[in-house]
């Protein structure tokens, strides 16, 4: 643990910390571009330069430096302040005066640091070098002559995203960051190059020309696109989200956000339900919520009546729908749209007991049936992390690419019952071994990879090397809010309800459903809204707060951003009005009425954070076979907000189905 | 670059260099240069593997080759990194060609010692012998590349023709090297004068006593003062 003095403050940092580190530590900013903490250290925009005793008599890049003991430094001497006021210069040479055109304004590090540590006059009069943009995807918009080659984004693409797409071309004067032969960069995670760009080079492209950061409001809140529960922050204006943004959260999403995450955005201000519409003779119409109420009270359902929740719902939405159908006499609620029927008598079973953050201590894992990258794509990153650190990674199911190196097994879920030599000696051999079950594997996988994970000792003393992969923001809450039959959905069909309630659910096949009278209570018009008798507009996850929990049963609350458009009302409103005219009230006035008896039914609900799960694996029939098929065929376009956003749209026909927008772009 | 080459659009190159692999006699010199590297190390090899493949190539266009952008990718492929990485080599160095060159490749330094002793004389030796910067002249012959210094200094003015260096150079030297290169003969590498590599000109100005034979200095140390 070295010891050392920054601006006379005495400071112990760990082992391999480097200078710029114990500056922070003693509570001295840095000014940096091209370092990042989650990057590796490239060294090569000096800003970071400090004076370092003992060492050369010239200022340092604290960055590459490691501390060592008996160090020290000044980082507020005339020295220092000289080469960040040169460093400064240097860099604005080529950078052009386009601040007031300039996407990144007000929220750059160049304009920042140039006001805090830059000279104020600029001695430069010869021309600037001008560097042509590159194409660079639908995502990310480039300004290339605004580059000061810090190669964050090259660094990304290579060890975070595992997609070698981005590089730097050229050499000294003439170097340009480019994708390869400028076309678009084939990775889920593309946008978070922008978040890093320290200049206005990168920006986002949808997002372009939008709107300025301080006169955003900004609500924290929880993304829906997958399961793992990336904390976001929504900036809108007005009604309208106009972007998603991560936050940093260690535990779950560190400080990245996938591209449905960030860009589906734009599908909150298009295809939405604003007004509630009854099928007369076969087409909907529009009418007031009293008419519509009317209509589902005439079903006179009694108590044969069901609930099915999507994918995209907060924990309110679906206890207020448990509620209801209780009241009405039935418990007839499902969560897993597909069809999906696991045994859930065990949420530890069906839970990424690992942690997302335990991913990277892992040793040795088998991925059943998933892919990874496409169903939680920062679960993926984990991975890829702990492979950094020596791990072995071995796959059951369909090759595909996942970024990095993968042992692949087969495509058999039999192999579960007797793995190949080489993977069942290193989950063997391994500290912290883990399997993470796959969507494509859970029907017919599930019970095989339990018992493999008892036999093999994969749960030990703390350690639980036992996951299951979900892609549905609503599914573990809505485990613990008990959406779920022993048959799943098809036990729903069975019983024949007369009047089904769909909250936002559009995967559902609804041919099972055609004696039901089908009432949708959503925000998009999409397949669900198709299929429907009636249509209740609901608000979609920027427009209410909520309470999620995520894939490894973390507990975490959003907020609303916006106001849901037309006639549109927070779900739990609408069922609470419903309820009092199908005579079935339910026992709440308010949201925080709402959450009372939600925390009272679950008491885990009501503390943030992760809820441990017991691990008592049911025995099953574990007998497992039949090929892997992935659920997701199209990243971009897993739910009706992303299948309502131009972005996504654009995104699955260049990067999925390859259509060509290269040209049409310039 | 004002004289910026012309690369052919990517289809053409894909149409004819999509199947580029090493001939017989490169694939065994290829994995000669694999085997100087350890396992999981085949990265180093890129920089030898973008020489030969451009080698070969020039072999197969009878030039002095160039690296077509599905070349490069045949050489990330062999060594397994991704193609942008070999890609930003080839790019850094301006030994490797980007744009197809001609038989000889002309290479006229033109950097400050150069310049002092002439260059412009060089240069204006190829422009009327029909050589334009950044160009190859229409017989397929010559392309000509003005340079950054290539630490040939004492011979000051040169060129590098193909893998020699033609030093000590002026106007009438540089014409009959390039007449002698389009007759096909194979002018004398080296320096264009009567001098040994960079030695002074006229023979040794010191240890002239070496010349003809070793000679022992150490006795007359001390003596000179």
């Amino acid at each position: 643990m070295p010891k050392l003095k920054v601006d006379g403050i005495e400071v112990e940092v760990p082992q391999g910390a480097t200078v710029l580190q114990a500056c922070e530590i003693a509570g001295k900013e840095i000014p940096r571009f091209c370092y990042h903490e989650r990057l590796s250290i490239a060294g090569n925009c000096r800003m970071c330069l400090v004076e370092v005793k003992p060492g050369p008599p010239k200022p340092q890049a604290s960055c590459a430096l490691p501390a060592a003991d008996g160090q020290e430094i000044r980082t507020d001497s005339a020295m220092v302040k000289a080469a960040r006021e040169g460093v400064m210069e240097f860099l604005l040479i080529n950078h052009p005066l386009d601040c007031p055109i300039c996407d990144q304004g007000g929220e750059c590090d160049l304009q920042d640091q140039s006001v805090a540590y830059g000279r104020g006059i600029s001695r430069y009069d010869e021309n600037k070098r001008a560097v042509t943009e590159k194409y660079m995807g639908p995502i990310v918009k480039t300004v290339m002559t605004r580059c000061i080659q810090c190669t964050r984004c090259v660094r990304f693409a290579e060890e975070v995203a595992g997609v070698e797409e981005i590089g730097a071309i050229y050499r000294g004067e003439d170097m340009q960051i480019t994708s390869y032969l400028e076309r678009a960069v084939s990775s889920e995670l593309s946008g978070n190059v922008v978040d890093l760009c320290p200049v206005g080079a990168l920006t986002s492209k949808p997002y372009a020309f939008e709107a300025r950061p301080w006169e955003l409001k900004k609500t924290l809140a929880i993304d829906v696109m997958d399961a793992v529960g990336t904390n976001i922050r929504l900036d809108s204006r007005g009604r309208q989200v106009l972007r998603a943004l991560p936050r940093i959260n260690e535990d779950v999403n560190e400080e990245w956000a996938h591209d449905k995450t960030r860009h589906a955005v734009d599908g909150l201000v298009r295809k939405r339900l604003d007004r509630p519409y009854v099928r007369r003779d076969g087409k909907l119409v529009a009418v007031d919520w009293d008419e519509a109420f009317d209509a589902i009270a005439a079903v006179n359902a009694g108590s044969s009546v069901a609930a099915i929740a999507g994918d995209l719902l907060d924990c309110e939405t679906m206890f207020a729908a448990k509620a209801l159908v209780r009241n009405m006499g039935s418990s007839l609620i499902e969560g897993r749209q597909t069809g999906m029927a696991y045994d859930v008598s065990n949420l530890g079973a069906v839970a990424f007991n690992t942690t997302i953050a335990g991913v990277e201590q892992a040793d040795a894992i088998l991925l059943v049936g998933t892919d990874l990258r496409h169903e939680a794509p920062l679960v993926n990153t984990r991975v890829r992390k702990a492979i950094k650190r020596g791990a072995r990674v071995f796959a059951i199911g369909p090759e595909t690419d996942l970024t990095y190196k993968v042992e692949w097994l087969g495509e058999d879920l039999s192999l579960l019952g007797g793995l190949p030599d080489r993977a069942a000696e290193a989950l063997d051999a391994a500290e912290r071994p883990m399997v993470i079950v796959g969507p494509g594997a859970l029907k017919n996988g599930h019970a095989a990879a339990l018992k493999l994970a008892t036999d093999g000792n994969l749960v030990r003393d703390g350690w639980n090397g036992f996951n299951v992969v979900h892609t549905a923001a609503a599914r573990m809450g809505g485990l613990m809010l008990g959406f779920a039959q022993p048959g799943g959905i098809a036990d729903i069909v069975a019983a024949n309800p007369k009047l089904v309630f769909f909250m936002g659910a559009d995967e559902v096949d609804f041919t099972a459903f055609a004696n039901s009278f089908k009432v949708y209570i959503g925000h998009h018009g999409d397949k669900g809204a198709h299929h429907a008798d009636v249509i209740l507009p609901g608000a979609s996850y920027a427009e209410k707060a909520g309470t999620y929990v995520n894939l490894e049963g973390r507990v975490q609350r959003g907020d609303a951003a916006v106001f849901a458009p037309g006639d549109a009302r927070e779900d739990w409103t609408i069922l609470r009005a419903l309820s009092d005219r199908l005579s079935a009230t339910l026992p709440f006035d308010t949201f925080q009425g709402l959450r009372a008896a939600m925390f009272a039914e679950v008491p885990a609900l009501a503390t943030e954070g992760l809820v441990r799960y017991d691990w008592n694996p049911p025995v099953l029939d574990a007998r497992a076979e039949g090929s892997v098929t992935y659920p997701i065929a199209d990243f971009y376009l897993t739910n009706a907000i992303c299948r309502a956003s131009p972005t996504m749209q654009r995104c699955s026909a260049e990067l999925v189905h390859g259509q060509d927008f290269a040209e049409a772009a310039e | 670059m004002a004289d910026a080459p012309h690369i052919p659009d990517e289809a053409e190159t894909r149409a004819r260099w999509g199947n580029f692999a090493w001939n017989e006699k490169n694939a065994e010199k290829a994995r000669e240069i694999l085997s100087r590297y350890p396992a999981g190390r085949e990265q180093s090899a890129s920089i030898p593997f973008l020489d030969l493949a451009q080698r070969q190539v020039g072999e197969e266009t009878n030039t002095q080759g160039w690296l077509p952008v599905p070349v490069i990718e045949f050489v990330a492929r062999e060594i397994g990194v991704a193609y942008i990485r070999v890609f930003e080599v080839a790019t850094f160095y301006t030994m490797f060609n980007l744009a197809p060159v001609g038989r000889y490749h002309v290479q006229v330094c033109g950097t400050t010692p150069c310049m002092l002793r002439g260059s412009d004389d060089v240069l204006a030796a190829c422009k009327n012998r029909g050589l334009a910067k950044g160009k190859t002249t229409p017989d397929g012959l010559f392309t000509l590349t003005e340079v950054e210094c290539l630490g040939t200094c004492a011979n000051a003015p040169m060129a590098q023709i193909n893998d020699d260096n033609f030093e000590d150079l002026d106007y009438d030297k540089t014409v009959a090297i390039l007449d002698a290169l389009a007759r096909g003969e194979t002018p004398k590498p080296g320096p264009q004068i009567e001098r040994q590599a960079s030695a002074p000109e006229g023979g040794p100005t010191t240890l002239q006593a070496m010349v003809g034979e070793n000679h022992d200095y150490r006795g007359e140390w001390g003596s000179a003062a």
